[in-house]
């Protein structure tokens, strides 16, 4: 059991008001918030020991180094990397997606293909149809079903010896829907494929082993499990990370330059080119501690039994759509008859609560319920059934102004 | 009446309020009496970009005045885009450009006056004003 008022005490946002009511927030899809035990990590990181790393001799660059590179092995252990040199430090999801994408570049031909889901963030769309613009490969889409899964059939069909990579979320940023990534690695290794998982949105709810799932690629950001903004992972495997190519010059990244040639550093200074965000990943090191200390199933069975709250709380108050119903983490995307998102989110934005509202940067999906977006509560460990309680209360309130 | 004296009277009538619900549920009534725009305007070069909700907007001019319509498929936007028609249509172009929108805060929208709100309160504005400068141009 959690004792959610004395987490709570650790979040000092938590105590600020909006439009003159306590804030509610349930945004946390969109990012989470930082307790203070990062805060100070941050303010002591700039009091005491703020340097630049991996080369200075001097003792502050000494402590800055090795606090960033304890920090690369508390996120390699949380994600159960074997090396801690497969884990790359970015600066967040999509410069780790971008990262990937542009490796492939120079290692896709025409013709080949790769196949992402039809479930898929704006970030990880784009990336993957400048490669196939760039390479002339092609992209083929998983679809989704009605209910919000994808079409695990269709995937395997999809499948064949020019499937070059298969990119997929680990949990749908817009419904909250978990995929069954097993399945999909398992299938894409038969036919030799690479996988990359996002898995930004699952990070907070679940603790991924990557080495369990036998995943190729796994990246997420900082931000969305209590800790700070700008900073992500990229987790590769080693075989994969040393095919391929740096992705920024710069300094950090080299061995020896001369003007004739340059020779890379090894992993995983050849991908982290330039000064780093060496607060935020020591940072982000110290969220993975908060985190950890707490338990990500006794996170997790909290807050599903959040979210089996809000879901029969919410379609109680009538007209209620909940797009994505099963096998979810705590996120509920949902419309009111045909009330527009941005009316509720208005509405109940004056009365303290934070949601997040529109298309999730997933148009394909809206695109799909032939929606213009829709309303996302997405719930952390820190809320409460009371902050619930209010939310359903703000919301027949809009229902009511609005209809 | 002049652009000014009719802010002068959305003010007054706001004024009446004493909270921000009622504020909200007025404009909200002000949204359903929005002179509808004509359903084949509704295309892609009348939606101002910038908003979370899609909001079309047309003017034509009709003696020397310009004659706005517009529709949102969200309510709150419907409600703030009849609040500016109300204050600019049925005006010379000249008019229309020079007039400020202080008024918008005056009834306690001011926070849909930043330019990163989602509603694109800010675009609207500058719609009605980018087509008073071409009609204007064309009355040169």
């Amino acid at each position: 059991m959690l004792d959610i008022q004395k987490i709570r005490k650790d979040f000092p946002i938590l105590n600020r008001e909006v439009n003159g009511k306590p804030l509610i927030y349930f945004d946390n899809a969109a990012t989470s918030q930082t307790p203070q035990q990062v805060i100070d990590c941050i303010v002591d990181y700039y009091s005491r020991y703020n340097a630049n790393i991996h080369r200075g001799v001097h003792t502050l660059s000494q402590e800055a180094t090795d606090a960033y590179e304890e920090a690369r092995i508390k996120i390699q252990q949380h994600f159960n990397a074997a090396k801690p040199h497969e884990m790359i430090l970015t600066s967040g999801t999509t410069d780790s997606i971008n990262l990937v994408a542009n490796g492939f570049s120079s290692l896709l031909q025409k013709g080949d293909e790769i196949i992402v889901s039809a479930l898929e963030h704006h970030s990880n769309i784009v990336p993957w149809q400048m490669l196939c613009e760039h390479t002339g490969a092609i992209l083929k889409v998983i679809p989704m079903f009605e209910d919000g899964k994808l079409d695990m059939d269709a995937y395997v069909s999809l499948l064949n010896e020019n499937t070059k990579l298969v990119f997929c979320n680990h949990v749908s940023n817009a419904l909250g829907i978990i995929n069954p990534i097993e399945f999909i690695i398992e299938k894409a290794h038969a036919v030799n494929a690479a996988v990359l998982i996002d898995g930004a949105q699952a990070s907070p709810h679940i603790k991924a082993d990557v080495q369990a799932l036998d995943v190729d690629f796994y990246v997420a950001s900082a931000h969305k499990i209590c800790g700070p903004t700008g900073v992500g992972l990229l987790y590769g495997k080693e075989a994969w990370l040393n095919k391929l190519p740096p992705y920024r010059g710069g300094g950090e990244m080299i061995d020896q330059v001369t003007f004739e040639k340059t020779t890379y550093a090894g992993l995983p200074h050849k991908f982290e080119a330039g000064t780093p965000n060496i607060c935020g990943v020591i940072a982000f090191g110290a969220a993975l501690d908060y985190m950890n200390n707490i338990g990500f199933d006794a996170i997790a069975a909290y807050e599903d039994e959040l979210l089996a709250y809000a879901t029969q709380k919410l379609l109680a108050v009538g007209d209620v759509t909940i797009y994505g119903t099963e096998n979810k983490v705590a996120v509920i995307s949902f419309n009111i008859a045909n009330i527009h998102p941005y009316d509720i989110g208005t509405i109940i934005d004056k009365l303290g609560i934070a949601v997040r509202t529109g298309h999730h940067c997933a148009q394909p999906i809206m695109d799909f319920y032939n929606i213009p977006g829709t309303v996302r509560a997405s719930f952390s460990f820190y809320n409460t059934k009371e902050e619930i309680d209010t939310f359903i209360e703000a919301i027949k309130k809009a229902k009511m102004m609005l209809s | 009446m002049t652009i000014q004296e009719i802010q002068e009277e959305i003010v007054d009538e706001f004024a009446m309020f004493d909270d921000w619900m009622q504020r909200y549920e007025y404009m909200i009534d002000l949204g359903k009496s929005l002179p509808l725009i004509d359903e084949s305007l509704k295309k892609d070069e009348n939606l101002i970009k910038g908003c979370q909700s899609k909001v079309w907007v047309h003017g034509e001019m009709k003696d020397d005045k310009i004659v706005f319509t517009a529709d949102s498929d969200a309510i709150i936007t419907k409600g703030i885009i009849a609040i500016l028609i109300r204050a600019f249509s049925n005006q010379h172009p000249s008019a229309i450009i020079e007039a400020n929108t202080a008024f918008i805060d005056e009834i306690g929208l001011k926070e849909h006056l930043s330019p990163t709100r989602a509603n694109g309160l800010v675009s609207m504005i500058k719609q009605l004003k980018l087509y008073a400068i071409a009609y204007q141009t064309q009355l040169n």
